[in-house]
């Protein structure tokens, strides 16, 4: 039976739990991500950012394995995972969602965490007992969907969600495979100020239990909550560091943050 | 969702309840077409599974039909009838072998290309049955017997006395519904559902898709299997055209027909299909017409998919809906 406290059964702080070392991927003759390293720890939240075609999304689709890397290695907890299938790096503990919403609009919101919780406790020859009598999934379920703040909306069905709901259902529903690593890809996208302002409590929340790499335009939400920035121009890292020494970095400045930074 | 199971359940007793009566009061025509209808059902259900409830559209089912049906008339005696329980076996193996060769190399597409695919691999089927001394060419072959359903000595069923043909398919057809019912309910097919809506969330989740969905190609194709070990027994006859692509495309056009996505729906949809045939074909209502029966079942089927984008099943739930709206604002 898999163990439900996955996440907080983990080494301390400041271990490494995702890592990528000299990650590349081409597509033809372009270099989408080139020589790209990066460490994301437990218990913090690290943040890549860049303009758009910066090699963002590419680089996460490489990390979670949804396209092989071209070049470079990807540890996650400590094992190489580069030639690992994305379901094989899901089951062993990495959580994404994704920049646009993936989440099952026809099913109820309990049934989508319901769902991604029976992946880790498969049993696909079991045809005789039903699913929704899962001890199992529903218990991962019904937590993810607390953790998340969903817990209200669970008979309703997802797609009659608000946007904001339904980007809180992709993160639920990546806790309820207990990740101890989440790769979001810009999970603020399309938020008002008041949904925005909710999933970044989410994200300060799940911090302390997990280690997550946040991929997001909105400069305001990365620096309050990032603990390292990761700086990406044109498929390449220009800088590394906590966000203060992001916003003081000259480089960085003119490639990126303009004037704005300044201010 | 408790009463719309029990409601299904009661639904299913009373459709059981009446297929088995049937025969106490139909006419020898009335009890070949309900059997053809029951047969037609499984091959329907067997589609479903696929392309209701996995998203796999496929245009090659025919083929495992065929290999079933082929397989009893190959494996039986000209002289004696074969044991059941060789030839069902091995009708349902070869099905399912067939299937699991070409869901292994098909499924590794998408879409329109899986569609195609399935196609070339069927057609390829039906050459082999039509082109070669296997199959007997386009004459087919015939089966004199039906198999012996004993075990040693003590014989259980008589397959040739009365109506018992027309209770084993009837029993084959609720144990195939039942079967069905069950996996969409279980987590193989909760799976199943979450690969037809978004397969990319179900990988990211930890579901390795590939295997579910081969899986379900192999289960869908030997239930096909079943529905063509029947025909085989039913006609007593068996020829390539059971494999081609018309028989692949209107196995299609029953589950379109009934509602995609639902059980029921396809059981509706191969009962309208089969009646409707019936119908356009009657020299009595449509006199000389009656020989271009295609036509006007082709326009009905147009018709019927215009005005009701969600199948037969979906008029009955929008009814039910209307009804329901009727009385709260009534109430009101």
């Amino acid at each position: 039976m898999p163990d439900f406290a996955r996440p907080n059964a983990v080494s301390p702080r400041d271990e490494v739990l995702l890592r990528a070392d000299n990650v590349s991927r081409s597509f033809g003759g372009l270099k989408a991500v080139d020589r790209v390293s990066l460490a994301v720890r437990r218990g913090t939240v690290h943040a890549v950012i860049g303009t758009n075609g910066a090699g963002k999304s590419t680089l996460i689709n490489v990390l979670c394995g949804e396209i092989p890397a071209s070049e470079g290695s990807v540890e996650l907890l400590g094992r190489d995972v580069s030639r690992w299938s994305q379901p094989r790096r899901a089951q062993a503990g990495l959580g994404r969602s994704y920049q646009r919403n993936t989440i099952y609009a026809q099913f109820t919101v309990f049934e989508n965490c319901r769902l991604s919780a029976q992946a880790r406790l498969q049993r696909p020859w079991d045809w005789l007992s039903s699913a929704a009598r899962c001890d199992f999934s529903g218990t991962a379920a019904r937590r993810a969907l607390e953790k998340a703040g969903l817990a209200a909306q669970a008979d309703r069905e997802a797609g009659a969600l608000s946007h904001g709901q339904k980007r809180q259902l992709e993160i639920a529903m990546c806790l309820a495979t207990a990740p101890r690593v989440l790769v979001l890809d810009e999970p603020l996208a399309g938020m008002g100020a008041e949904e925005s302002e909710r999933m970044l409590s989410l994200l300060e929340g799940l911090k302390s239990e997990h280690a997550i790499l946040l991929v997001e335009h909105d400069m305001d939400a990365v620096f309050r909550v990032s603990d390292e920035i990761t700086v990406m121009v044109n498929g390449r890292v220009i800088a590394t560091g906590e966000p203060e020494a992001i916003r003081s970095n000259p480089e960085v400045q003119e490639a990126y943050l303009g004037d704005e930074a300044v201010h | 969702m408790r009463s719309s199971t029990s409601f299904s359940v009661l639904a299913g007793l009373v459709l059981l309840a009446a297929l088995a009566l049937f025969p106490l009061i139909g006419s020898r025509f009335g009890i070949d077409l309900v059997t053809k209808m029951m047969i037609l059902a499984i091959f329907a259900l067997s589609l479903e599974l696929l392309v209701g409830q996995t998203g796999l559209v496929s245009f090659g089912h025919a083929a495992f039909l065929g290999i079933a049906a082929y397989t009893v008339a190959l494996m039986t005696p000209e002289s004696e009838p074969a044991s059941i329980w060789v030839v069902l076996p091995a009708a349902l193996l070869f099905s399912g072998g067939y299937a699991f060769f070409v869901g292994a190399l098909s499924l590794r597409t998408r879409g329109i290309y899986f569609i195609m695919v399935t196609l070339a691999f069927a057609q390829m089927a039906y050459y082999v049955f039509h082109d070669t001394a296997l199959g007997r060419g386009s004459d087919g072959i015939y089966l004199y017997f039906r198999p012996d359903v004993s075990i040693g000595d003590w014989r259980l069923i008589d397959l040739d006395a009365g109506n018992t043909f027309y209770w084993f398919v009837l029993a084959s057809l609720a144990f195939v519904f039942v079967l069905l019912s069950l996996i969409v309910r279980s987590r193989f097919g909760r799976a199943l559902a979450g690969i037809r809506v978004n397969e990319q969330r179900m990988r990211a989740a930890g579901f390795a898709t590939y295997p579910y969905k081969l899986a379900a190609f192999v289960v869908a194709a030997m239930l096909a299997g079943l529905a063509g070990f029947l025909s085989a027994l039913k006609d007593g006859f068996v020829n390539p055209e059971l494999l081609s692509w018309h028989e692949s495309g209107a196995v299609l056009i029953m589950i379109i027909l009934g509602g995609i996505g639902s059980l029921w729906g396809a059981l509706l949809g191969a009962f309208a299909f089969v009646l409707l045939q019936e119908f356009f074909q009657s020299d009595p209502i449509f006199g000389e017409f009656a020989r271009h029966w295609q036509l006007t079942l082709g326009l009905s089927i147009i018709a019927c998919v215009a005005l009701m984008p969600q199948g037969l099943i979906g008029l009955g739930r929008q009814l039910g809906r209307r009804v329901s709206l009727r009385r709260r604002l009534r109430h009101a």
